[in-house]
């Protein structure tokens, strides 16, 4: 499985906020999205995800299944958690792990104990602290499985030992082939990545509009 | 389980959990209702010939008041980005959630009705063709107001946005909600014809209403 993208370019609010991104991804590897603060980091995965449409490019993936499009392949892991207050947190995950297609649903005590919250399976979400969401939320990945991982800023609001954890399900996944992109600050406790920095493809936005 | 019924009974237990405004609909559509012999005063007569469309005045407004939530929610907390890049079809989730959000606002109003019927002096034998207009006419209201709620969705507070845009387009079943309950309770045009295109109503938005929907939400998510 191969996901690549040619001269990738996105148009939000009349404002360009990255132009000419091109990066290739295969099985088994991890992208890390550097850049400062509004380089577009968030806009790219969810460019990937189909989440927003892309101005100019292309994007592809080969080997996958051409029925469904990429982002019904992938898993999106963004700033909002998707986590229902009054839900319980093993609620807040079955539910997700059935709406995403997974058959044997019912038993969510693996992923949560992947994660660490098998102790509070109970509870209702809304007690969860910000870290404990992060977590909720990063169980989705291995309660349902897809083979693209989105990662918006994965490792905020976790601890040392959730970020371990983390990376140990990120090792797992890229060991079965799956491939994984995040936008990142920081490490995210992989040996071996590509990089892509957006600061470098970002453009002046008004001469790009002029000539566009 | 499926997707559509994950989706389904998801929306049903957040709706009757705390803070879920399952309830808020109903208590609204009684009080309202409760209210007018009060300022109508006590000619019973009159309460009888207004009943028809006081009941859907109410049931009207009070399906209106938890429309704005049915997909704001979700956008607010992201489960909307996931709805969208899950595998079933977008127009059948759309469904699913206007099926949930009808089964804990709308049918409670349904049956309600026939209790406060009493206050507005409607007789046993009409409350149940009035009970049957609520019955058919409040999918309708919650089929057409989620194309609202979806073009409303990606706007803070945009509950008065929501009332302008649906409130019109639901007129068509007030008036043949109300023109059939009329008809069962004062009586003497049969009350077949209304009833039949209020039917036809119905069964019209349950398909526009999720493609709609679905379309507005797709464009929003730009």
């Amino acid at each position: 499985m191969r996901l690549s993208a040619v001269e990738l370019s996105c148009h939000r609010g009349g404002r360009t906020v990255f132009t000419g991104v091109s990066f290739a991804v295969s099985s088994g590897e991890a992208l890390t999205v550097t850049g400062r603060n509004g380089a577009g980091k968030s806009s790219l995965l969810r460019t990937i995800a189909g989440l927003l449409r892309s101005a100019q490019g292309r994007l592809t993936l080969d080997g996958g299944d051409p029925e469904m499009s990429i982002g019904e392949q992938s898993h999106y892991v963004g700033h909002q958690d998707a986590i229902k207050p009054s839900l319980s947190v093993a609620e807040n995950l079955r539910f997700w792990a059935e709406f995403f297609g997974e058959r044997s649903s019912g038993d969510v005590a693996k992923p949560l104990a992947a994660v660490g919250l098998d102790a509070l399976a109970g509870l209702p979400a809304a007690y969860l602290s910000a870290g404990q969401r992060r977590r909720l939320s990063l169980a989705r990945l291995i309660a349902a499985k897809r083979p693209i991982w989105l990662l918006d800023e994965p490792t905020s609001a976790l601890d040392a030992a959730a970020q371990s954890r983390l990376s140990e399900l990120m090792r797992a996944h890229l060991a079965t082939g799956g491939l994984i992109i995040a936008a990142t600050h920081g490490p995210i406790g992989l040996d071996q990545t590509l990089e892509l920095r957006l600061d470098q493809a970002a453009p002046a936005p008004v001469a790009a509009e002029a000539s566009a | 389980m499926s997707a559509l019924t994950a989706m389904l009974i998801r929306d049903m237990r957040i709706a009757v959990r705390v803070g879920g405004g399952a309830l808020m609909g109903v208590l609204f559509f009684v009080v309202v209702v409760t209210l007018v012999p009060f300022a109508v005063g006590p000619d019973l007569a009159l309460l009888k010939r207004i009943g028809p469309a006081i009941l859907w005045l109410a049931a009207l407004l009070a399906s209106l008041l938890a429309l704005d939530r049915l997909f704001s929610n979700d956008h607010e907390d992201g489960s909307l980005d996931l709805i969208l890049m899950g595998r079933a079809p977008l127009e059948l989730v759309v469904a699913m959630k206007g099926l949930a959000h009808w089964l804990t606002t709308g049918l409670p109003l349904v049956i309600a009705a026939p209790l406060i019927g009493l206050f507005l002096n409607i007789d046993a034998d009409a409350e149940g063709a009035l009970l049957l207009t609520l019955l058919v006419g409040t999918p309708a209201l919650t089929f057409i107001g989620m194309i609202g709620a979806a073009i409303a969705v990606t706007l803070r507070r945009g509950g008065l946005l929501l009332a302008v845009i649906v409130l019109p387009l639901t007129v068509p079943i007030l008036i043949f909600g109300v023109a059939a309950a009329n008809a069962a309770v004062i009586g003497p045009v049969p009350f077949g014809t209304p009833f039949t295109i209020l039917c036809a109503l119905t069964l019209a938005s349950l398909v526009v209403g999720p493609f709609a929907a679905a379309a507005a939400l797709r464009q929003e998510m730009e």
